[in-house]
């Protein structure tokens, strides 16, 4: 039973390190079906967590911190917009730009409005998202195996949790069931066929890039409000980049890039816990290289050793009719 | 030439029905260019009407601007005899007109469904107008016989195919106009069959087709009327059964006022170049060149003539080592140098092979470039040009210096940026790159192409200077008075086969039009001397 | 269509940067204002701090000898059309080389070890630059996610060795064993001494001096070799280098290794100049930096140097304003970073079209006026 445990709360740890990436990588992908890549996913987070922890300790309010952190990034997507769309500037400058910009400016005010080193005040017990209680959950507790997995995993996280892992169908929905996803993916693979069709490719690309902003956004808040209790500088520490391969990892496709965030989370879930454990015939693993498997596997996908992963066909092409 | 507009009735219309479309002065500028000059044109309804002219004759600029891709800078649009304003593809949409683009608007991943209904779902959510949509899509498939299944992935369907699915897109959206631009560019010839017994139906249903190409045949075959685009001109309106292949390829070739070209007799010696059965594939696995086979000797150009688009440019770039030769052999001066087998543009360029590529921009130049840098694309690794590790700019300038007083570039600059010389001067100083390296053979496409005219009587006799002094030289080329006054011996290629050759002394013009056409030289000539 | 009129140069590599460079000033000064302080106040500060005495400019300089290091990097790459973003875990990667080369070699006297230590920054900055050029060249992967993800690879893999194999015995950080005094590049100061000279010490070392060489052959590469000419045409137009025999892959793989050469020279600066040692994460962002240093100074070595030597002073300077004012950190210092690298770099087009009208408009009053 000790294994059990361990294992169920190892698979519970990952429920919590996945569900921010699962709502940037679908972020992400939202921009990146539409053509537009969404490199500025990490200062996008880091913009939201900071927003979100803010406003939720002068308000001790974590929905409208959840609102300040999705505002703030549908604001940056609609900055990426600009460069990218209107000005068809380069995606990945512009994806850089606003990562160094925010890894800037959320320290900067930080220290300006608070005075702690960056980091914003811890929030109260109110101003934080609270783990829920599924139905039943304390009922079936004792219950052997299904019972506890039921209490200890699936019960007991807050909200976003559930929203991140909610927004995965939902956006598969969007995506290949709507006529707003039917447009989307047009438009990230063809263009001229959207044009054509009498649809605007400017404002497809906008409104998907606001799509982006506001699911990272709630993956921010998440981070500060959420899993943590207050907004600390480089709290992101690369996590937009790991949700970024993720959803390559995933294909650009909704579940798969579920799984891979699970995988990514569950992989830092347990770097942390084999910390000095030696592994039987494998001897002590080193915690870095469980670390960096998620970057790895994404080169060893990338380079077309493990299936092929196919952009989306305009990715990283600003739409000019040809001449 | 006559420029008598007939105002032509097509087949089932009466008098009284007004042109499905009526362009009156469209005018279009790209910058310097212009694309459209004051173009006219009537299209009856419920009649096949060819476009034909050139690449770059403005066909495909009308079409977009019917069709609301561009806005022309001035001139009226009428649809059914009523004005129109075309500010966008749904506008033109709204007024029954539908297009076949050049290159396909098609999503590839997407399913034929998902195509058709991009933009016309009906309804927020697909399922809703997804089912009526099939509905609709059975009944146009069984109507024209277009024979598509709704669910396959547009990718994965052969080209003929996905320009049925362009075309079931148009008729989805209740288009009354049809434009179809260049349809057959990428078709095999059973494909293109289908297609036009596909228009043919839609004539029947009453709809009007508007066929853009430069392939005389199609527009022999398929059309009711016919209009004849040059340089951005609209030169002339034809009944098809009242006109002639001849007359057509002579009205869009257009013929230029140029200089009696003087020049000697050929003095052709030993064989530089010899081609086998070669035959060239597209990256997409379209057979471009079909089993050429021919010689160039030292000493004389060879021309091919043929309407733009049939395998000549294929040739030339498999040849220059830019594209990999699917079958056969190419010998030069006896030794195999087949292009893709481990041959490329380096090694036949070390091996006398100079080539001057059509298409100026896209190759043989980087436009960013300053001219001396522009000078030296090519024979960048040449020794002459170094100086230990480094390149001698010094060396290279004076190079370049000399190429523009030779070739009479001008300004005779070497540190201006390519792209601020005239396309003359950028030519000349393309061709005294190339020439002056002393070269065993010389390929060159489209020499004057867009070059004023004072340039391309210098460009010809440097040409001809080549020949004369012993080298042998591959010409390609649309102009076909070019063809016919540089040229030695003609070779007319059609479809990518070459149809016949020609001795140039006894070309005439007639009998390359229809071989142009594709039609048997021994034939050709019969008919011609009836 | 606005890009067939051609603008002059001075205005195409002068004012449109400028214009933008100016941008980017007046948000970062909007920001300062936000955060309730007076921009022309740290203005000042930032200059003193910077230019202000000896010890400054050292440190100014120091600075500016990584931005240039990893400018140059962003550089090259970006002549053969790649975003290195990987110039930060390139240099780190460099560092290992260094490092390894200092301490396991340390039987060598000073000029050779020199030699030995470039040579292995380049090795190693090139050997990780390797790969992602290799996956773009020959199987299409995107060189943007490759160098991405290998700047996070690197960092595992440097933290791993620090903690399990570069650690001394009976140390807990995790730093490897310092580089013996014999074989650290000398300090500018010092070296001053020796001629008599009396500087303020400055972590400014030798490195600097080598950086500006590299400037000199970065300009000799990429615009006087038959390489760099080939570089320039695959960046420019692919068509055109297969029609002139070059092939791109080839070039392309190329460039990113002199980008990664290039990027593994900054820890000469760091490693075998200032800290002796190998630091955890002693890249500090400075690979980031270049790509804003790189587009600032239009990819070439003498625009590379001035910007780095502005980020130079706006480090320095940031480290001055810390002093003066809490509430300012050296953060302000990346935003402006980030600012100019939007505003400089994605936002590069966006006063063409407006320039071009002014420009035409003036250039169509003074022919008219010449016409009269």
């Amino acid at each position: 039973m000790d294994n059990f445990q361990m294992i169920v709360l190892l698979l519970d740890a990952t429920m919590r390190t996945s569900t921010p990436l699962i709502l940037a990588a679908l972020a992400g992908m939202f921009s990146e079906r539409a053509g537009t890549i969404n490199l500025a996913l990490e200062g996008m987070m880091l913009g939201g967590a900071f927003s979100a922890a803010c406003v939720a300790y002068y308000t001790n309010s974590h929905w409208l911190g959840l609102g300040a952190a999705v505002l703030t990034t549908m604001g940056l997507s609609l900055l990426h917009g600009f460069a990218c769309i209107t000005h068809k500037g380069n995606q990945v400058v512009s994806g850089m730009a606003i990562n160094i910009l925010m890894s800037g400016l959320t320290a900067l005010v930080g220290i300006a409005l608070f005075a702690q080193g960056g980091k914003t005040p811890a929030l109260d017990h109110s101003a934080r998202f609270q783990p829920i209680t599924l139905p039943g959950a304390d009922a079936v507790a004792n219950v052997p195996i299904l019972g506890s997995l039921y209490s200890e995993l699936i019960s007991g996280h807050n909200i976003l949790v559930y929203v991140a892992f909610l927004a995965v169908p939902a956006s598969w929905w969007v995506l290949y069931r709507t006529r707003f996803g039917l447009r989307l993916r047009a438009v990230g693979e063809n263009p001229g066929a959207v044009d054509t069709a009498g649809i605007s490719v400017v404002g497809m690309r906008y409104k998907s890039v606001l799509c982006s902003g506001f699911l990272v956004g709630i993956s921010g808040a998440y981070l500060s409000t959420a899993q943590g209790a207050s907004f600390l500088s480089d709290m992101t520490a690369g996590k937009g980049y790991i949700a970024l391969a993720a959803m390559v990892f995933g294909k650009w496709r909704p579940f798969p890039a579920m799984f891979a965030c699970i995988l990514f989370g569950f992989l830092d879930a347990a770097a942390t816990r084999l910390q000095g454990v030696i592994l039987p015939g494998i001897g002590e693993v080193p915690v870095q290289l469980v670390q960096a498997l998620p970057y790895i596997l994404t080169v060893i996908l990338l380079a077309g050793f493990i299936g092929r992963a196919v952009a989306p066909k305009s990715l990283g092409r600003p739409y000019v009719k040809e001449r | 030439m006559s420029d008598t507009i007939h105002t032509a009735h097509g087949t089932g219309a009466t008098g009284t029905v007004p042109p499905a479309i009526e362009l009156r002065g469209i005018d279009k500028r790209f910058g310097a260019v212009h694309a459209n000059n004051s173009i006219d044109l009537k299209v009856e309804k419920g009649t096949i009407h060819g476009i034909v002219g050139e690449n770059g004759a403005g066909k495909s600029t009308l079409m977009s601007i019917l069709y609301g891709f561009y806005q022309a800078d001035s001139g009226t649009i009428h649809v059914d005899g009523k004005l129109c304003n075309i500010n966008g593809s749904e506008d033109a949409i709204a007024v029954g007109i539908g297009m076949v683009h050049q290159h396909f608007m098609l999503v590839e991943p997407f399913s034929v469904l998902e195509n058709v209904i991009l933009g016309v779902e009906g309804g927020a959510v697909l399922r809703e107008g997804v089912d009526k949509a099939r509905e609709e899509l059975r009944r146009l498939e069984r109507e024209y016989s277009l024979d598509i299944d709704p669910d396959a992935i547009v990718g994965e369907l052969s080209v003929g195919l996905q320009q049925r699915v362009e075309i079931l897109k148009a008729l989805y959206r209740g288009a009354e106009i049809l434009i179809l631009d260049e349809p057959t560019g990428v078709l095999t010839p059973q494909e293109a069959d289908h297609l036009f017994r596909i228009l043919g139906t839609l004539k029947q249903q009453g709809k009007t087709v508007v066929l853009i190409t430069h392939k005389l045949r199609e527009i022999m075959a398929a059309t009711d009327n016919v209009s004849v685009m040059r340089q951005g001109e609209m030169v002339a309106h034809r009944h098809t059964a009242q006109t002639s292949p001849e007359e057509l390829s002579e009205l869009m070739v257009g013929r230029k006022v140029l200089l009696r070209l003087e020049k000697g007799v050929a003095n052709p010696h030993s064989t530089v170049l010899q081609v086998d059965n070669l035959c060239v594939d597209t990256s997409t696995g379209v057979r471009k060149v079909k089993n050429a086979s021919f010689t160039v000797r030292a000493g004389e150009i060879v021309g091919i003539a043929g309407v733009s688009g049939n395998g000549q440019s294929e040739l030339l770039e498999a040849l220059g080592g830019i594209r990999a030769v699917s079958e056969g052999q190419v010998i030069l001066n006896g030794q195999d140098v087949t292009p893709g087998r481990g041959v490329g543009p380096a090694e036949l360029r070390q091996r006398g092979v100079a080539h001057v590529p059509e298409d100026r921009h896209r190759m043989a130049m980087v436009t960013n470039f300053s001219a001396e840098e522009a000078a030296i694309l090519g024979y960048q690794d040449d020794k002459a040009y170094q100086n230990g590790l480094l390149l001698d700019w010094g060396k290279v300038a004076d190079a370049t210096r000399h190429m523009m007083e030779e070739f009479d570039v001008r300004p005779a600059d070497p540190h201006l940026k390519a792209a601020n010389f005239s396309g003359g001067n950028q030519q000349k100083l393309i061709l005294a790159r190339e020439m002056m390296r002393d070269p065993d053979l010389l390929l060159v496409g489209q020499p004057t192409r867009g070059v004023d005219i004072g340039a391309i009587e210098f460009i010809h006799k440097r040409i001809v200077a080549m020949r004369d002094a012993g080298k042998a030289v591959l010409l390609v080329s649309v102009e076909l008075d070019e063809i016919m006054s540089l040229s030695d011996r003609i070779l007319v290629m059609c479809d990518g086969f070459i149809v016949g050759e020609v001795n140039a002394a006894d070309a005439n013009e007639r009998v390359l039009g229809l071989m142009m056409a594709g039609v048997d030289p021994k034939q050709a000539e019969a008919e011609v001397g009836k | 269509m606005s890009d067939s009129i051609q603008l002059p140069r001075w205005i195409d590599v002068g004012v449109l940067p400028l214009m933008n460079l100016v941008l980017a000033f007046l948000i970062s000064g909007l920001v300062v204002m936000a955060i309730g302080e007076n921009p022309t106040e740290v203005v000042r500060i930032m200059l003193y701090g910077a230019f202000g005495y000896e010890e400054a400019v050292g440190y100014t300089l120091y600075y500016t000898t990584n931005f240039i290091f990893t400018g140059l990097a962003f550089a090259v790459a970006f002549h053969a059309g790649l975003f290195n973003i990987g110039v930060e875990g390139q240099a780190y990667v460099g560092g290992l080389g260094v490092t390894l080369a200092a301490l396991y070699l340390n039987w060598l006297p000073f000029p050779v070890m020199l030699v030995v230590a470039i040579l292995a920054a380049a090795l190693f900055g090139a050997a990780w630059a390797y790969i992602p050029a290799y996956l773009q060249a020959r199987r299409g992967s995107h060189v943007v996610i490759t160098t991405i993800m290998f700047n996070f690879i690197a960092s595992s893999l440097m933290v791993y060795l620090l903690v399990n194999v570069l650690r001394p015995q009976g140390s807990m950080t995790p730093e490897s064993a310092a580089i013996d005094e014999n074989l650290t590049l000398p300090y500018i100061h010092n070296m001053a001494a020796w001629f008599g000279i009396d500087m303020a010490s400055s972590p400014l070392n030798l490195s600097f001096v080598y950086a500006l060489v590299c400037c000199v052959l970065v300009w000799l590469f990429i615009w006087h070799t038959r390489w760099g000419y080939a570089i320039r045409t695959v960046g420019a137009n692919a068509a055109a280098a297969t029609f002139a025999g070059i092939e791109p892959g080839r070039y392309i793989i190329m460039a990113m290794m002199i980008s990664g050469a290039l990027s593994g020279f900054m820890a000469l600066n760091e490693v075998m100049g200032v800290q002796h040692r190998l630091l955890i994460d002693f890249t500090a962002g400075y690979g980031f930096v270049g790509i804003a240093v790189a587009l600032m100074g239009r990819n070439h070595p003498f625009g590379i140097f001035l910007s780095a030597l502005l980020f130079g002073m706006l480090y320095q300077g940031g480290a001055e304003l810390s002093f003066e004012i809490p509430t300012i950190t050296n953060d302000m210092v990346v935003v402006i970073q980030g600012l100019v690298i939007l505003c400089t770099g994605a936002l590069e087009h966006m006063f063409r079209p407006r320039v071009t009208k002014i420009y035409t408009a003036w250039r169509l009053r003074q022919k008219t006026q010449e016409a009269a």
